[in-house]
């Protein structure tokens, strides 16, 4: 019964959290690793036009709420989602256009294309402050929970309990979807396939007659998706700031090189693989441990490996791990 | 086109001219200095070509010329009697040249069937016909059309690399040193292989390292050194020719 | 126009540009841009130390810059003799354990094999990780708790405070050294990730390690070394010399210790940039530009270019935690919630680029202009929103928002700098020669 205890206990705690966070972290790296794949270069941006994507999402579901509609028990922010990655893709577009192109048709080297994102972030991250300031954004509603933890314990009539947020819940499931779909798309469709063979060898794709410049759009396109549901099921589950969603590059970053730069599979196990050793590094196990070992023997502090303060270390240090024993990353990434 | 060109007074040259000709090209990459230098590299209708000479001759840029991926000064390219000097490769490539670079001239992470499919890429219409032809020159693909080229051993990757090409159903193929860097077997096996392509009527030219078994199989010849032409003839001229045996086929 | 003129004319219309903010909003403005301004070029000098003389993309500049000003604390305050008394050894034996424990690690790695090695990495880093968080953990309880709301720290040395401005070059070479090993020789991108995360992981260090230097409790006021305004006007000799210059004694107290400010930080910035200079013109700097220019041809000629990299970062790294503890001795506190990626990286990398990378005058002069600019641009957005809502009723929430919106104006005119600047002038305005 103590064993059942600690393990409710740890889902709870460590395995739905890290699940969903995960789940963010993958969708987010997803679109580091395509622009890689695609553009080659690491996109720095990437973070704050999560913000940008994000905040233009808030906007709809406040004018949603404002003019009534809602979602039933979802939040009003899935119903926000299409505008916001619409206009997401225009913004990208449009950055492409006046931006990265005459990079790519210089053939500039990819440590220029990573200072011009930087100027990239810079003007996002005015853009997000200009639009929606600094400061904290809470912009879910509908049902918070599908069952909390005091249903669960009278349902089970164990002492602990688990519950699963409905923002929890929604990560998980619009992950799988995404991709799934993204998966889809790459390995059964003609343009997807196209991707693929561009990321794979620029020359031959060129040869086969692939135009670069389409497959450069519909990966703006894809990559504006993902960033605008990465950055909404980010902001709905935890809550939106633009410098969290800045900070949020790191563990994005080291996601997809853990994984494997390039790869779209090891986007998302480097996704898992730093959610789940984030929170369980920085996880106090005293409730578990008090549960799962015998009587005598709990511990008497907080049991916990670090604080959550340096949760940064944590992606810090799988990422150095990493990059020192098997540079291309866990699934066989590109170097350039 | 072709109906066009029927009543066009150059109708005489096209039954006299080879069906791919770089005439009398001179050139290099860039504002480089030239490379080639008068240099002329043709292929009848089915027929097998090949470039052969010492090591920096200029083979492969000779090569390079005809498909347009470098800069020819002087001189013109003409495919058909249509004179293509100022398309680009992906242009020609529509035109109906196929080509294999000597190396990354496959996707290695994409399957051997993606492949074959991005050969086809610019086709709109259902090549599932050609797949299944090449797929009949080489029956290995078929057998491991699931899995990642990149997974293939290197005599395998070179017949990838050349179904690829004839996806596009090319009117001639032109491949860069086939067998750079495979056993002498597999040299074989490709060779036959390359014949049997040709055989189905498209015309091929090739740049080769292994100079004796490609003049063996070859209808036509071109020794080049330093860009220029040296000794042009027929494969067993060549191999007869007793200059060319000893400087460039070791007596 | 012959490039010394070009140069010389940038030079003086940035002189000019400061000279402009003296006239129009004051010399006590003009002097802190100008301040700032010179502790800025420092810190773009050390970055085009990395990026322009070897192509190394360090976007850890803040990391560094927050270890100089940790210097600034450690070596300037007076040590905290009861927290030293409760639990300082504990925690330093705490620190030694932790160091053994990683040294141990180091050694059985490179002395063992198979299995063993494996199994014996382990057992030395997690028993190391347990003994350490014992020793240590105690120690840190101790000190934090000898009067939290004032010290709760072990204090510093309590030696002149100029002495920590090396000291906090000497940190963020250490820490430079530790980056480098592991993350050079990598490739650009992921050296960049490295050193953003080491970054962060410095400001979360001094966030969250109270007995080091109080956390975000903040330490205030650290020793001078220029005297204080408040004691300048009391002194009789100084309020009369400035009534004899016309000048009110608090003004001319400010302006004092600004002047003295600014006078140490150009001689540092001078000696920097001397040394920069020869360097760059040195057999040495010639080897730099060519690695950085074809790393392959130079490996094959003999260079060992890992080791010359680790060389350079090291320098640039130091250079950068001068200027962190300049900066923090001008602000005469140390406040870890201050340090942003934004302001620090890459506004720094802005400087770089701007100026010229591969050029230290560059350097220095994108330093001094791009401060400027910086400081100045929020008036500036706030006059042109003025300007633009000028019509609009009072009291309309429209107006509200845009008059607040000019506070985040920089970052997007920095953004678009930068971006205009790599598209029609890559080589920034004092190109490399």
């Amino acid at each position: 019964m103590d064993l059942l205890n600690s393990l409710i206990v740890l889902t709870n705690f460590v395995l739905v959290p890290a699940l969903a966070y995960g789940a963010q972290l993958a969708i987010g790296a997803l679109g580091v690793t395509l622009i890689y794949g695609i553009l080659r270069f690491s996109n720095f941006a990437h973070g704050d036009t999560m913000a940008f994507s994000t905040t233009i999402t808030i906007l709809f579901t406040w004018w949603f709420q404002s003019i009534g509609a809602n979602f039933g028990p979802l939040p009003t922010a899935l119903l926000a989602l299409p505008f916001g990655i619409a206009i997401t893709a225009l913004l990208m577009l449009g950055t492409d256009r006046i931006v990265y192109r005459f990079y790519r048709q210089q053939k500039a080297k990819p440590v220029i294309l990573v200072i011009v994102s930087m100027g990239v972030m810079f003007v996002m991250n005015g853009l997000v402050r200009f639009i929606i300031g600094v400061g904290d954004q809470n912009f879910a509603d509908g049902e918070r929970f599908i069952f909390t933890v005091r249903e669960f314990r009278d349902w089970s009539g164990l002492e602990e309990g688990f519950g699963i947020r409905t923002t929890q819940a929604i990560t998980v499931i619009t992950a799988v979807i995404v991709v799934a779909l993204l998966f889809w798309f790459l390995n059964k469709t003609r343009t997807g396939k196209s991707m693929r063979a561009f990321s794979d060898n620029e020359d031959l794709a060129l040869l086969s007659g692939i135009n670069p410049e389409r497959v450069v759009m519909v990966t703006w396109l894809i990559v504006a998706a993902l960033t605008t549901i990465a950055g909404v099921l980010y902001g709905l589950d935890k809550s939106f700031k633009p410098f969290t969603y800045f900070q949020l590059l790191l563990p994005i970053f080291a996601a997809a090189i853990v994984g494997g730069l390039g790869s779209p599979l090891g986007a998302i196990a480097g996704g898992f693989v730093i959610a789940f050793s984030e929170v369980t590094i920085t996880y106090a196990w005293k409730k578990v441990l008090v549960y799962a070992l015998p009587d005598g023997l709990e511990p008497s502090g907080l049991a916990q490996l670090m604080s959550t303060d340096y949760k940064f270390a944590v992606s810090f240090v799988i990422l150095i791990i990493v990059l020192l024993f098997r540079p291309t990353g866990l699934f066989k990434g590109q170097s350039v | 086109m072709a109906n066009d060109t029927a009543f066009h007074p150059q109708n005489d040259d096209k039954m006299t001219e080879p069906f791919l000709i770089g005439d009398s090209m001179t050139g290099g990459y860039g504002k480089g200095p030239d490379i080639l230098h008068d240099c002329t590299i043709s292929v009848n209708r089915g027929e097998i070509a090949v470039i052969v000479g010492p090591n920096g001759a200029g083979k492969s840029t000779a090569m390079k010329a005809v498909f347009g991926m470098l800069d020819v000064r002087g001189g013109a390219v003409r495919l058909d009697g249509d004179d293509i000097t100022a398309l680009t490769p992906q242009q020609r490539v529509v035109q109906g040249m196929g080509f294999v670079p000597q190396t990354s001239n496959i996707f290695t992470s994409l399957t051997v069937e993606e492949n074959l499919e991005m050969g086809a890429f610019i086709r709109r219409d259902d090549f599932r016909g050609t797949m299944a032809q090449v797929y009949d020159l080489f029956p290995i693909l078929k057998e491991k059309r699931l899995q990642a080229a990149g997974e293939l051993s290197g005599g395998q990757r070179q017949q990838v690399a050349v179904g690829r090409a004839l996806m596009t159903q090319p009117k001639v193929l032109m491949l860069d040193e086939p067998t750079a860097g495979v056993s002498p077997i597999v040299m074989d096996e490709l060779f036959d292989r390359i014949i049997e392509v040709a055989r189905t009527g498209i015309p091929i030219l090739m740049v080769e390292q292994n100079a004796r078994q490609a003049l063996e199989i070859a209808d036509k010849g071109y020794v080049l050194v330093q860009g220029r032409n040296a000794h042009t003839g027929t494969g067993k001229e060549l191999l007869a020719d007793s200059e060319v045996r000893r400087s460039f086929l070791g007596g | 126009m012959n490039t010394s003129v070009r140069n010389t004319a940038l030079f003086a219309f940035v002189g000019l540009l400061i000279l402009g903010t003296g006239i129009v909003q004051g010399w006590n403005s003009a002097l802190l841009i100008l301040n700032m301004g010179l502790i800025s070029a420092i810190m773009s000098l050390g970055v085009n130390l990395q990026w322009g003389f070897a192509g190394l993309f360090n976007v850890g500049v803040m990391g560094f810059v927050a270890l100089g000003g940790l210097a600034a604390v450690l070596v300037s305050m007076p040590p905290v003799t009861e927290a030293w008394a409760a639990g300082g050894l504990r925690v330093i034996a705490g620190l030694l354990l932790g160091a053994a424990t990683i040294a141990a690690a180091i050694y059985a790695r490179s002395h063992m094999t198979g299995r063993t090695r494996s199994i014996a990495l382990l057992a030395i880093l997690i028993g190391g990780f347990f003994l350490f968080r014992a020793v240590f953990d105690g120690g840190v309880s101790a000190v934090e708790a000898i009067n939290p709301a004032s010290t709760g720290y072990l204090g510093g040395l309590g030696l002149p405070i100029l002495f920590s401005w090396p000291v906090g070059g000497l940190l963020a070479a250490g820490a430079a050294w530790i980056i480098g090993k592991t993350a050079l020789g990598l490739r650009s991108d992921y050296l960049a990730i490295a050193t953003l995360g080491i970054a962060e992981i410095i400001i979360a260090l001094l966030k969250n390690e109270d007995w080091l230097a109080r956390g975000v409790k903040n330490v205030i006021g650290l020793p001078r070394p220029v005297p204080r305004e408040i004691d300048l006007q009391r002194d009789a000799g100084f309020v009369e010399r400035a009534a004899s210059l016309g000048l009110d004694p608090v003004i001319a107290s400010t302006l004092y210790t600004k002047i003295g400010y600014a006078i140490l930080f150009s001689i540092v910035l001078i000696i920097l940039l001397w040394l920069a200079q020869k360097a760059l013109n040195s057999p040495w700097g010639r080897m730099m530009r060519a690695i950085r220019d074809n790393e392959v041809a130079a490996e094959a000629m003999g260079k060992n270019v890992k080791a010359r990299h680790l060389q350079i970062f090291i320098l640039g790294s130091a250079i950068c935690g001068i200027a962190g503890a300049m900066m923090t001795t001008l602000d005469g506190q140390l406040t870890p919630g201050s340090y942003q990626p934004l302001r620090f990286t890459f506004l720094v990398w802005v400087m770089v680029i701007v100026g010229g990378s591969g050029n230290n005058f560059g350097a220095v002069l994108g330093g001094l202009l791009i401060w400027w600019l910086w400081v100045q641009v929020e008036p500036l957005g706030r006059g042109l929103m003025e300007l633009v809502t000028s019509g609009m009723a009072d009291g309309s929430s429209l107006k509200k928002s845009l008059l607040d919106s000019a506070a985040y104006m920089r970052l997007f005119t920095m953004g678009v700098i930068l971006l205009v600047v790599l598209r029609f002038s890559p080589r920034g305005l004092i190109p490399e020669r």
